[in-house]
């Protein structure tokens, strides 16, 4: 095996007002033939500036200034800028995140291919059409003579991103870069794009770089993985042994951050790394990991460590397993750690809460929210007038409960009606029917001034944190505003108002405090902080009003695995502290594991399982629940399962399939799911289900339904 | 020498801005926050180069619009109450007084010492030639104009230039002592600072260009007695004193129509993308409507209107000056009518992008009102539109009054504005020999003022947007080439993501 790209000592720089920012500084690696290097590390810390280097796509403020990047024996960065343009799309070929953005929405899919094939093998006309059909075909894309005709709109999600792999592989390249291929795709089409790609790697023995953040993408497919970590490399090592056991602290912390079912049931907090990835415009002495780092000493601080290399082809940079006489003792230790995971996973953490929470009896009973077949029509117009042509059902028939201090999760596909769902809880988008009853008080109908009271108990907290925030208004503004919406404080009386507002100010520090934030920031503004910290306000700014029930629709997706542990260590401990329920709306079946209670499972507008976690996510009993879990990227190389691999994308609410909306993509599709929507199976006194292969509970709706069936 | 006041309906709309704005700026000053972004300006160095000649043009303006009546001597009745002159003439008719009387026959060339124009002149001997004789005021104490006037202007523009730069020395003195006893240092030690550039005030950019100015200015006020430095018109008035009455035009014409147009675009366009519904399909309707009608159209049919009602009601007016007020006026109202669609289908366009944000979602959430959200959330950040397009639109204002005036819809014809001069001269322009300089005076004036607005709006735009800073790494790159000289010693601006962690 030759390596097909020998990256050495690559440095990039950005040119930035204030200072040049290292995006990589110093960066050495190799990829052989035929293999699939995982570049793993949060965002921020030069991955896809890694990727950039190697295609030469710097943006204009970006310049290589050292190392070199061998392709074959061929140096990259000595090549003219003319014959670089004959080795990108031919020798060296990438994907990217997006798949919608990287397609030219005025192109059909033969022209874009046809663009590659034309430059780099100087095919045209019928020839060309026959190799495109060819391309397409090895994608998966069914019926590819007439889809290459097709425009990127006509394409869903998963089969763009197809076609983005069909366009980088028109040009047979030795090497593959993906960049982040998978993160804006659903779990259950991630799945058929991941295996897509080992499959055509096995064939052609292609070379593959994938830039990810996605620790379980990573395991799912790499040979040999990197951790980066601002700017430079800090461990590379095969996939098992990696997984099995990472050696630098940095690669422990990540993989500890991760939430799962087995830290929630010890009860421990997720490993938070403390701090965020220090931004690159600094100059390090010292390693770069030091001021985050459990284990560092003196050491750590004043020298870079080098390479060192471990059993195996394990090598890693940190000072823990130099063998030099200085740092033998806090070797020792270290190795004791490492030998004890239980231990060690103690040690990383802060202190075990309070451990599986106590039941609380009068919680048990009382149902703080009631959501009853809740249903939301868009209306579709059409014509001249704009007469309504039909409905979108975004939200059709939705009923669920959520108990006091309880954790319910919505968890499903995008597109599914989740956010849906949590809006038209919270009113903010009109309900087409259906009740929502919080502490007994029916929501829907409330006239508006009655409704603005109650909106203090009910609060939302957002993916983006970057479009929940005013970016125009500073953090104390942004969280006095509800205060004075919805007139919290009860002894701020008529003529007390400068007492009131005194006493608000304080509230704002305690609320940021209790967040993890100095008061002092209350005086900037959100574009001044990083994404974990602007959720940390969005959050701040819902507990300013004391509510009752916060509905978090997707709160981590846009942050990374060690922000994201940051976040829902809080979300926990604000709920021991304070009580609160959460409606989590997620598509992460990981975070589901460590943080719900319940689980409701969303296919299309309706809840098609529900039930308590465990029993949902250790015997799923809904196909699609099913399949949902087994597409989950997994870490632990032991537990190998058998994916259930989904045909197809989800159908379009406007036009649901008859009968049971999942029967389409159903592996275990029988005649009477495509007649009738099935009834409720129960399994416990929590766990339900609708589908046809388990006995259906026997009420006169669903009798009379299977009664039509059969005639 | 008595006088009575007068405040034409320009003028006391001029006020109520003037008086807005210096309230504004003292709320601004109070608030420490809103204070930060016009900080920023400050530092920024072509924005104050351009404020610095804003300021200029502002004071010539606001200058011009303190209007009022001289008294006129009543001899012929020893009666106690005073007579007014009909005519009205602004603080700067006063201060211009001799620049305003010296009126030549007809055209003249810059600094020049003839008329531009050949007369029959009756020779004392009885018989008569056709020359250029000399004019009334201009260069009139020269004896031998041909020997003597290259050196007397280059004299006087000496004299003039020099006093200049004594009055910038005494201000940049007066500035320094300011800033000296503000930061408790030196005064030599402030000027050095100010001599490098080290001050947050870009005073330097500032100095330097008020030392332009000021030399500028001082030649040609001590030219300008005795030369008409920008020649005269086909009337013989002096084309320099038009040009800067011009100015008061220009600047009512650019910030009145605003003024107008505002409240029209922003409820309506604000409305419009907020609300959706019915409120957006009636305001939808309504600018298309106004849009697809021809612009001049509406203006000439207004503008006709109204000086049709003028002219039947003369006794509504004291003076002449009261009625060409009044029409630049209804000009400035009926452009702003006419003109509010472009803006207010950008806001309409914004608003429907913003109001899908999740932050005005959360305000829903927790039960703002329509009213607050509106003025809170969407606003604010809406604003910057409003600031590039306003000032986009002073220009294209300040070229529809010329348009205008050539239709003869525009200002009426005893004002003076860069539109009634453009417009005279297109008729100059085909002349022969041509007569340049009107047209030339205008230009300048015209381009000096668009051009520092639209470099003042900038600085402030970019000032006001918080993401500029992340944005501006182009720039930056342009500039560590210069600054590679020095050791750059700037902490990276990274306090936020690393003081403070979980």
């Amino acid at each position: 095996m030759s390596p097909v790209l020998r990256i050495n000592n690559l440095e990039t720089i950005l040119h930035t007002e204030a200072m040049p920012v290292r995006a990589v500084d110093g960066l050495t690696l190799q990829i052989m033939r035929g293999e699939t290097f995982a570049l793993l590390g949060e965002s921020g810390c030069g991955k896809s500036m890694t990727a950039l280097s190697v295609m030469r796509l710097l943006p204009d403020a970006g310049e290589i200034i050292g190392g070199s990047v061998r392709l074959g024996e061929e140096d990259l960065l000595l090549l003219p800028e003319t014959a670089m343009r004959s080795i990108r799309g031919k020798r060296i070929s990438m994907i990217f995140q997006e798949p919608m953005l990287s397609l030219n929405p005025v192109m059909t899919v033969a022209d874009q291919i046809g663009e590659v094939l034309q430059r780099h093998f100087n095919l045209h006309g019928g020839v060309a059409r026959k190799r495109i059909q060819e391309i397409l075909d090895q994608v998966g894309i069914p019926d590819p003579s007439r889809r290459m005709e097709e425009y990127p709109f006509q394409f869903s999600g998963g089969m763009k991103q197809r076609m983005m792999i069909a366009m980088a592989l028109a040009g047979e390249p030795e090497l593959l870069i993906a960049d982040e291929p998978t993160t804006a795709l659903d779990v259950t089409i991630q799945a058929q794009v991941l295996d897509l790609m080992r499959s055509l790697q096995q064939r052609d023995g292609m070379t593959i770089l994938l830039i990810t953040h996605d620790l379980g993408v990573a395991a799912e497919i790499a040979h040999r993985v990197g951790i980066m970590y601002a700017g430079e490399i800090v461990e590379t090592a095969p996939r098992d042994e990696f997984f099995r056991g990472p050696a630098h602290p940095y690669s422990r912390k990540l993989l500890a951050s991760l939430p799962g079912r087995d830290r929630r049931r010890q009860g421990l907090r997720l490993a938070a790394i403390s701090g965020n990835v220090p931004p690159l415009s600094r100059e390090f002495s010292g390693c770069r990991f030091a001021d985050r780092c459990d284990h560092a000493w003196e050491l750590c601080h004043e020298v870079a460590p080098g390479w060192t290399s471990l059993a195996g082809e394990q090598q890693v940079r940190c000072h823990l397993f130099n063998q030099n006489p200085g740092s033998r003792v806090p070797q020792r230790q270290f190795e004791d750690k490492r030998l004890d995971p239980a231990v060690q996973a103690k040690g990383s953490s802060d202190k075990p809460d309070s451990g599986v929470r106590p039941p609380d009896a009068e919680s048990q009973v009382s149902n703080l929210l009631t959501v009853t077949d809740l249903k939301v029509y868009f209306p579709i117009h059409k014509g001249l007038i704009k007469h309504v042509a039909g409905y979108i059902k975004a939200v059709d028939g939705v009923s669920l409960e959520i108990c006091r201090g309880k954790t319910l999760a919505l968890v499903g596909e995008s597109g599914c009606g989740k956010t849906t769902v949590g809006k038209g809880i919270l009113q903010l988008i009109p309900t087409t029917g259906g009740s929502v009853r919080y502490d007994g008080l029916e929501l829907v109908g409330l006239e508006r001034s009655r409704l603005r009271k109650l909106r203090a108990e009910l609060q939302l907290i957002f993916q983006d944190p970057y479009s929940s925030l005013n970016p125009r208004m500073r953090i104390v503004d942004v969280i006095e505003e509800g205060m004075n919406a919805l007139n919290v404080e009860d002894e701020s009386e008529a003529g007390r108002v400068e007492r009131a507002s005194g006493t608000r100010r304080k509230k704002v520090d305690t609320l940021l405090e209790s967040v993890g934030l100095p008061p002092e920031t209350k005086w900037r503004y959100p574009h001044e902080f990083s994404g974990g910290q602007r959720q940390r306000i969005a959050i701040a700014r819902a507990l300013a009003v004391n509510p009752k029930l916060i509905v978090c629709d997707e709160p981590t997706s846009a942050l990374d695995v060690s922000v994201q542990a940051q976040i829902l260590n809080l979300l926990r401990e604000l709920q021991n502290t304070l009580g609160l329920a959460y409606l989590f709306i997620t598509h992460n079946i990981s975070v589901v594991e460590y943080l719900a209670d319940e689980v409701a499972v969303m296919y299309l507008g309706r809840i098609v399982e529900r039930g308590a976690v465990d029993e949902v996510l250790t015997s799923p009993r809904h196909p699609y629940t099913q399949a949902l879990l087994s597409a989950v990227p997994v870490i632990e190389p032991a537990s190998k399962r058998e994916v259930i691999h989904l045909h197809g994308d989800l159908p379009s609410p406007a036009n649901p399939p008859s009968g049971c909306h999942f029967h389409p993509r159903c592996p275990h599709v029988m005649p009477v799911c495509r007649e009738v929507y099935p009834g409720t199976s129960t399994f416990s006194s929590m766990h339900m289900a609708h589908c046809y292969l388990y006995p259906q509970q026997q009420d006169t709706a669903c009798v009379e339904a299977q009664a039509q069936a059969q005639a | 020498m008595s006088f009575k006041p007068v405040i034409l309906w320009t003028d006391a709309l001029v006020y109520f801005l003037v008086a807005a704005m210096i309230v504004f700026a003292w709320y601004v000053r109070r608030n420490e926050h809103l204070l930060a972004p016009w900080r920023r300006v400050s530092h920024s160095a072509s924005g104050m180069a351009s404020l610095t000649v804003l300021i200029f043009f502002v004071i010539i303006g606001l200058l011009d619009t303190v209007h009022l009546r001289p008294a006129v001597e009543n001899n012929s009745s020893g009666a106690a109450e005073t007579a007014y002159s009909v005519e009205v003439l602004s603080l700067f008719d006063v201060i211009a007084t001799p620049l305003r009387t010296q009126v030549e026959k007809t055209y003249s060339a810059p600094f020049a010492v003839y008329l531009y124009a050949r007369e029959t002149v009756e020779l004392p001997g009885g018989g008569q030639t056709r020359e250029f004789p000399r004019l009334k005021y201009g260069g009139a104490h020269l004896k031998d104009p041909e020997a003597q006037l290259f050196a007397d202007i280059i004299g006087k523009a000496i004299a003039g230039a020099s006093l200049g730069l004594f009055l910038w020395g005494l201000i940049v003195v007066m500035l320094s002592l300011v800033l000296a006893r503000r930061s408790g240092e030196s005064v030599p030690s402030v000027l050095s600072a100010i001599r490098h550039g080290a001050t947050a005030v870009s005073w330097k950019t500032i100095s330097v260009t008020l030392a332009l100015i000021l030399m500028l200015f001082g030649a040609a006020l001590t030219l300008c007695g005795n030369y008409h430095i920008l020649g005269t018109d086909k009337v013989g008035q002096d084309v320099f004193y038009q040009s800067l009455k011009s100015i008061r035009t220009g600047l009512v014409i650019g910030t009145l129509t605003t003024l107008m147009m505002l409240p029209f675009a922003l409820l309506l366009g604000i409305t419009a993308g907020y609300f959706r519904g019915w409120a957006d399909d009636v305001i939808q309707y309504l600018y298309t409507t106004l849009s697809s009608i021809p612009g001049v159209l509406l203006i000439a049919a207004a503008v006709l209107m109204t000086q049709v009602y003028m002219e039947t009601h003369p006794e509504l007016f004291d003076t002449v000056a009261m009625r060409a007020d009044l029409r630049l006026l209804f000009l400035c109202i009926i452009l702003g009518v006419t003109s509010w669609t472009g803006l207010c289908r950008l806001l309409r366009g914004e608003t429907l992008k913003l109001r899908e944000m999740e932050y005005i979602q959360a305000a829903h959430a927790f039960g703002v009102s329509h009213w607050r959200i509106l003025s809170r959330h969407i606003l604010p950040n809406v604003m910057h539109i409003v600031l590039i397009t306003t000032v986009m639109d002073f220009s294209g204002l300040v070229l529809a009054e010329a348009v205008l005036s050539y239709v003869g819809v525009g200002v009426d014809p005893s004002t003076i504005s860069f539109g009634t001069m453009i417009n005279a001269a297109r008729l100059e322009m085909a002349r022969e020999p041509m007569v340049w300089w009107a047209l030339f005076a205008a230009f300048s004036f015209m381009f000096a003022l668009v051009l520092s607005a639209n470099l003042f709006a900038d600085a402030v735009q970019n000032a006001f947007d918080p993401r500029v800073k992340t944005l501006s790494a182009r720039t930056g790159a342009l500039r560590r080439k210069i600054r590679k000289e020095g050791p750059v010693a700037k902490p990276a601006a990274t306090g936020a993501e690393d003081s403070f962690s979980s």
